[in-house]
Formats: structure tokens, C-alpha cells, sequence
């Protein structure tokens, strides 16, 4: 199953080659990786989406809960949250037909267009997975030329994030409270 | 005080009371082997000079498995890190406490192809607890306080550290941290109280329990509160190879070793067991055998450190994050508790007799051959003349697991050996280390003659020092586990297992000005053993033993505990 992950880690020399290195010496996938500043010095948030059944998706959190400069691990998915994932699709939109058919889909999908030339058109889109997807598809028989995506980012929701507040001081520190290292 | 880079990493050393380390120099450590002759007597610090980097790491973890002090270790840049990998990647598996300090080009080279550059931090960060490159020298102090840090807490394992030349050799003011607290890393060491609770009920339960013990318990330094757990509450104990003194062997409720070459009475325990108490050991699969079918049907307490290690291999019933010895004591205290509130705690008779019953029939077993010398027989002499109370290094192979069987240890700390790695050439290195930590004790090397030969060429550091280590070398001329495999596995096809051509370790230990005794016959053992036991200072003893004996019980790889080959 597919899941989002959300690390806080420490902003050092290597940190992305350890998680990157943890990932591929114990055989786990990543399939879209996203890094960035925080808002606190010196600590970056690494988003990345994985797949697995539940005993693999426990490893990893675990795992990468051990690396010593990882300050914090979410899984997402286990949560309800907010995704969003930016795309940028150049398409082949040639005068006429084409063209309107790619501009109605950039209205439909509320994409928008930030590149024009003679015959093509670099179209910008964010949304969740589903609507990226979406959107890619619909551009495919028309003619992608090409395309880069940056994985998804997450948030939890603001109401799930009070709730699991509110469990984890009323019950004593869980086992396998992966969210916080104490 | 200013001062170059180089000295204050010794400056640093002494602030962690480090008093020994191991090394060898070369050009990107050359700033730090000057200020060491200037400076490291006065510090309090001898360095001991190895004859490979390999040497170097391995005498630093067997220093630190025989004090639980963290071992630290200087190489040099490119060739001199590449040899350490094999002893960074040992510490890494048996969780030793250890810092290793190696050279780097100077910082404005780094990335260049430069001359002995290699990309340490890069190479080492799979089989490194963490690893630093240190690239201002105003980072240097605090870089080696948070690495002994990171070594030696929570769930303790290697820390490399990357000096680039020129850090070595720019001046700042020294100035070396008194506290250290880091947001990424708090390792947890109370149980939860919860937890702990619902443990301690179903160990009262249990009706055929088993206490297992791993090196977690050594590193927790938690073996007197273990033996207290396993005497409250009547548990049958076994150990892990890492595990081994953490429980006395010479306890009526040891069990000794369990898996892979356990013994007969231990698996069966295990095997048919309702609940299984792990304290610090990590079900790897020398001990689980086939994991589908190990301990079927009993339910796993598991006491771990490192919670990355609970439901990792085995589904766990009441995993327990937190250090053994705290864990333990609390599992104590809650089972106090519970008596006081009315539980009883029940001898169960049955279950030991049973036990009993099965080691009977199946003990660990040798058969005299006249006056062939049989290495387990040398083993158990060399336990008798020592009284059991020797340190004892192995290297890797048959020999290591006959001593695992026939030599109890009683206590902790006095069996060193290359568990998770299995890395041969282990043996000699890691005698030296420890007796370098320890003086006043006894320390044996015992090594086959294809692992010896992989660290030979430290007879030199023995006698360059005067390191009063025994040497005793079972040489049966071939790779013996290996053709063990080769004969059970393989039809008796032996591929380059036959390692007879060899030196004459005792005109070898000559060469080195290292005396040497030998014995060839099974009638010799005896006198040759203990007249060399009690000569004072370094010796090798070669033993030349039965070339073709093998480990029992097996239990093959990917096959079940309860599916042992007896004989």
C-alpha cells in the first residue's frame, strides 16, 4: 500500500544521502522524494511516498526513527491530512482544435498556463495525487512532450492533529508512538 | 588556550577519559601524531601502535567488550579507513560502544580524486551508527563530544569521524563542551510502566516460560538484575553467543546457548515454551532458525533499547522500549507488587524436569580418538585450568562455537568474540585490546590457523608492547566450518577449504621473538596448556587437533530449531 511519509531531520552534510542510503540497504522503495527548509534553524522536512505492506511501512518508520539526525516521523497516511503535489506538463497545443482542447482542460482542472509558444504550452498544475493523475492522463493523447512532478507534500489536518494531542497525554507514552522520540 | 585542530582532539580524548587507543599513522593524521608524541603521556593517553588498521579496530572492540568502555581507534585517510571498514561494520553489528577517528584530505581537495582520498563518510554510513566529516575547526570539540555521545548511549554502536588535514592544523581557542543534549536523539530508558505490568502478568502465568538473554543485557550491564528475574520466578535461562555471561553458566537454571549450534535441550525448550522473555537479544536467525516455525505458540516478551528491533523479525506480544538493566529492575519491582497483592509465583517442576530430561538424552558429545587431540576436549581443558574465570577471545569458525558451548562463562565481559559480523581474524586483535584494558587478567586468544593468519603479522604489537597474551591456535589445517558445510551440504565436495599449507607458527612465533609451545598428542594437552598458562607473558600454544570434527547440533540453514542434526 502506498503511504506519505513526513521526516523532520536535522539540516547536516549527508542527511539526504542517509535517508536515501537507509532506504536502499534495506531494500525499501522511494518512489517520489521532497525536501526543504522549516521554519526553525537548521531543520529541513523530508516528505517521500513508499509502498509496502504494514509490517515493511513499520520497519521503515522505525528505521528511519533510528537515524540519529531524524527528529521526527509521521506517517501520514495513517492520519487524515492534506496532500498536495505540483506538476509542470509541456503539451503539444498546436493552433486550433488542439489548442482549445488543451486550454479547456487547463480551465477544468484550474491548471494554469506559464509558458506559450508556437505549438506548445508548459501548463502548471497543483492538487492531490488523484487530480495530478487525472490531468496527465488527459494531456497524454493530445502529446506530452515533457513532464516533471514533485511528489506529494503533506500536512495533517488541523482537527485529527488536536485528536492525537488529546490521546497521547490522556494515555501513557505508547510503545509504538512512532510521532515523537521522547 | 589556542591550539592546532590536532591537539585538541587529544585534548578531547582526555576530557572523555579515553586512556587507550589504537592506531596507525599516515599522512592525513600525521598533525595528530605529532602533538601525541608531544603531548599524550602527559594526557594520560598510550596509544598502541598495530600492524593494520583491521587490528587497530578490532583491539578497540574488544577493549570495549571487555569493559564496556567505548573503544577508540585513529586511522589514516583513504587505504587506512578502507581497512577499518571490516572493524566498523563488526562494531556496527554487535553494537559496540566505539569511536573512530580518521584522516581526510584537507578540506579544499576533498572531492578532487586527491591522493589517498576516500569518501569515508560515504563508504562507512551503512555500517555506522553516525558518521561526521568535520569541516570547520570550530566544529571539532563539539563533534567528538556528541560522538562519544551517540557511541555510548542508547543502543551504543560505532561513530566515525572525518578529520581533513588542514583541521588538524588550524589554530582556535579549545574549549570543550560540559553538557550535550541533542533534539534528534533522546534514547528512551524506562519501560513503560503499562507495559512492564502487563509482562510481568503473563510471566506469572506462564506455565513453561524461557528467559532469553542477547548482548543488550551485557551492554545494560544487567546481569545481576537478570539472575535475580530468573531466580524469582524459577525461569529457565538460555543466552545468546553475545549474550554469553550475562547469565552464569554454572547456574542449576542455565540452559546455555540456543540456536543454530545450541544445544539439544536449549531448543527444545525454546521451541516448546508458552512464553519467551528476551532481554536485549534481537531474534536474528542463528537463533530463530526457520521463522515461521520458531517458538510456535508461545508468546514474545521483548525488552529492547533500539525499537526498531521489536517486530522486526518476530510478532511481539509485550514489547518493552527501554535499557535492560532499568527494565529488569522494574519487571522486579511490579512481580514484588503483585506478591504482596496475593499473586503466587509457582516453582513449575514439571517443566524443568522436562528440560532436564531432554538434556539428558542429549548432551554435547565428543569421542575419544586415542591420542588425536580433539579440539572440544581442549576447550574444556582449557576451561578446568583456568577455573572458568579467564578472558577469552575467539576468532571465528568451529572453534568459536565450541567455546561457546564448552567454556561457561560465569560472568560478563570475559568472552569477546565476532558475533553479528563473524569476522575472521577477530581473535588475536580483540585479546590484545583487552588486555591492554585489563592487565591483572588472564586473556586467551583461542583462533583457528585460517583465522590466525589473518592477523598474524600482531605478534609484533605484543611484543612491541610486551601484551602477555595467550595464543592458543586449534589448527586443523583446514577452513573447518566451511568444510563442516562442504561435508554436510556440499557431498564432501571441500572447494578451497584445505588451508595445509601453512606456516610453522612455532618458527612463525619465532620470527617474532614470541615463545611458542606445541602439543600433537592428546596425552600432551594437559601439561602443554597449563605449563603455558602459567608462563608469564606473551605465548602461542598450538594445538594440532582431529583435522575433520564437526559442530553438533546443526540446525541448517532456513530449517526449523526443532529440526537439529544430532550427529
Amino acid at each position: 500500500m502506498k503511504h506519505t511519509i513526513s521526516l523532520l531531520v536535522e539540516n547536516e552534510y549527508g542527511m539526504l544521502s542517509r535517508v536515501s542510503g537507509l532506504f536502499s540497504a534495506r531494500g525499501y522503495q522511494i518512489d517520489t522524494l521532497n525536501v526543504a527548509p522549516t521554519l526553525e534553524e537548521g531543520v529541513s522536512r523530508m516528505t517521500l511516498t513508499t509502498h509496502g505492506n504494514d509490517h515493511v511501512i513499520e520497519q521503515i518508520l522505525r528505521q528511519t526513527l533510528k537515524l540519529v539526525k531524524v527528529i521526527q516521523v509521521t506517517d501520514m497516511t495513517a492520519n487524515p491530512h492534506v496532500e498536495r503535489e505540483m506538476v509542470m506538463v509541456t503539451v503539444s497545443a498546436r493552433r486550433g482544435e488542439e489548442r482549445q482542447e488543451v486550454l479547456s482542460l487547463v480551465k477544468i482542472f484550474r491548471a494554469r498556463v506559464v509558458d506559450v509558444s508556437e505549438d506548445a504550452l508548459i501548463l502548471e498544475l497543483t492538487g492531490n495525487a488523484e487530480k495530478v493523475e487525472a490531468f496527465i492522463n488527459l494531456l497524454r493523447p493530445i502529446g506530452i512532450q515533457d513532464i516533471v512532478r514533485t511528489g506529494p507534500v503533506a500536512m495533517t489536518r488541523v482537527a485529527a492533529v488536536r485528536a492525537l494531542q488529546q490521546l497521547e497525554d490522556e494515555e501513557e507514552f505508547s510503545e509504538l508512538t512512532l510521532n515523537e522520540k521522547v | 588556550m589556542k591550539m592546532r585542530g590536532a591537539r585538541i582532539l587529544l585534548e578531547a580524548l582526555r576530557c572523555e577519559g579515553v586512556n587507550h587507543i589504537f592506531g596507525y599513522p599516515g599522512g592525513a593524521v600525521l598533525h595528530i601524531y605529532d602533538e601525541m608524541i608531544k603531548h599524550a603521556e602527559s594526557l594520560g593517553i598510550k596509544h598502541y601502535l598495530v600492524r593494520h588498521e583491521q587490528a587497530a579496530l578490532f583491539g578497540a572492540a574488544g577493549y570495549s567488550q571487555a569493559t564496556g568502555k567505548t573503544g577508540v581507534a585513529l586511522v589514516t585517510s583513504g587505504p587506512g579507513g578502507t581497512n577499518a571498514v571490516t572493524g566498523i561494520a563488526n562494531a556496527f553489528m554487535d553494537s559496540l560502544p566505539m569511536v573512530v577517528f580518521t584522516g581526510q584530505v584537507p578540506t579544499n581537495l576533498i572531492g578532487n580524486d586527491a591522493f589517498q582520498e576516500a569518501d569515508l563518510t560515504g563508504i562507512t554510513r551503512s555500517c555506522v551508527k553516525h558518521n561526521y566529516l568535520v569541516k570547520k575547526v570550530e566544529d571539532l570539540a563539539p563533534t567528538i563530544k556528541e560522538a562519544f555521545f551517540v557511541a555510548s548511549t542508547g543502543r551504543p554502536g560505532p561513530v566515525l569521524v572525518d578529520l581533513p588535514k588542514d583541521m588538524t592544523a588550524q589554530e582556535i581557542e579549545f574549549s570543550y563542551p560540559e553538557t550535550i543534549e541533542m533534539r534528534s536523539y533522546k534514547p528512551q530508558t524506562q519501560g513503560n510502566p503499562k507495559a512492564v505490568r502487563r509482562a510481568v502478568e503473563a510471566m506469572l502465568e506462564a506455565e513453561r516460560p524461557v528467559l532469553y538473554i542477547g548482548g543488550g543485557a551485557i551492554h545494560g550491564g544487567a546481569h545481576e538484575e537478570v539472575r535475580r528475574l530468573a531466580e524469582r520466578l524459577n525461569l529457565p535461562t538460555t543466552c545468546t553467543l553475545m549474550g554469553l555471561g550475562a547469565f552464569p553458566a554454572s547456574h542449576p537454571l542455565s540452559l546455555g546457548m540456543l540456536g543454530m549450534h545450541g544445544g539439544y535441550w536449549t531448543n527444545m525448550a525454546v521451541n516448546n515454551c508458552d512464553l519467551l522473555i528476551s532481554i536485549g537479544a534481537r531474534f536474528d536467525d542463528r537463533v530463530t532458525g526457520k521463522l515461521s516455525e520458531f517458538a510456535k505458540g508461545a508468546r514474545f516478551i521483548h525488552v529492547d533499547i533500539d525499537p526498531s528491533c521489536i517486530n522486526k523479525n518476530v510478532p511481539c506480544d509485550f514489547p518493552i522500549v527501554g535499557d535492560s538493566k532499568v527494565v529488569v529492575q522494574q519487571m522486579l519491582d511490579e512481580i514484588e507488587q503483585m506478591v504482596g497483592q496475593g499473586a503466587n509465583i509457582t516453582p513449575r517442576q514439571g517443566w524443568h524436569d522436562q528440560i532436564a530430561a531432554w538434556r539428558e538424552q542429549h548432551p554435547f558429545w565428543c569421542n575419544p580418538d586415542g591420542e588425536i587431540i580433539k579440539p572440544q576436549n581442549v576447550i574444556k581443558e582449557l576451561h578446568r585450568l583456568t577455573g572458568g574465570k579467564a578472558v577469552v577471545s575467539t576468532d571465528v569458525g568451529q572453534h568459536q562455537m565450541w567455546t561457546a558451548q564448552l567454556y561457561g562463562f560465569d560472568h560478563p565481559r570475559n568472552w569477546l568474540n565476532s558475533g553479528g559480523l563473524g569476522a575472521m581474524g577477530y581473535g588475536f586483535p580483540a585479546a590484545i585490546g583487552a588486555a591492554v584494558a585489563r592487565p591483572n587478567d588472564l586473556v586467551v586468544a583461542v583462533v583457528g590457523d585460517g583465522g590466525f593468519q589473518m592477523s598474524c603479522n600482531e605478534l609484533a604489537t605484543i611484543k612491541q608492547y610486551n601484551i602477555p597474551v595467550k595464543i592458543l591456535v586449534i589448527n586443523n589445517g583446514y577452513l573447518g566450518m566451511v568444510r563442516q558445510w562442504q561435508e554436510q551440504f556440499y557431498e564432501h565436495r571441500y572447494s578451497h577449504s584445505n588451508i595445509e599449507v601453512a606456516p610453522d607458527f612455532l618458527k612463525l612465533a619465532g620470527a617474532y621473538d614470541v615463545p611458542a609451545v606445541r602439543a600433537t598428542k592428546a596425552s600432551e594437552v594437559s601439561a602443554v596448556l597449563e605449563k603455558a598458562l602459567n608462563t608469564p607473558g606473551p605465548m602461542l600454544i598450538e594445538m594440532q587437533v582431529a583435522r575433520e570434527e564437526n559442530v553438533f547440533p546443526i540446525v541448517p540453514a532456513g530449517a526449523a530449531l526443532k529440526d537439529m542434526i544430532l550427529a
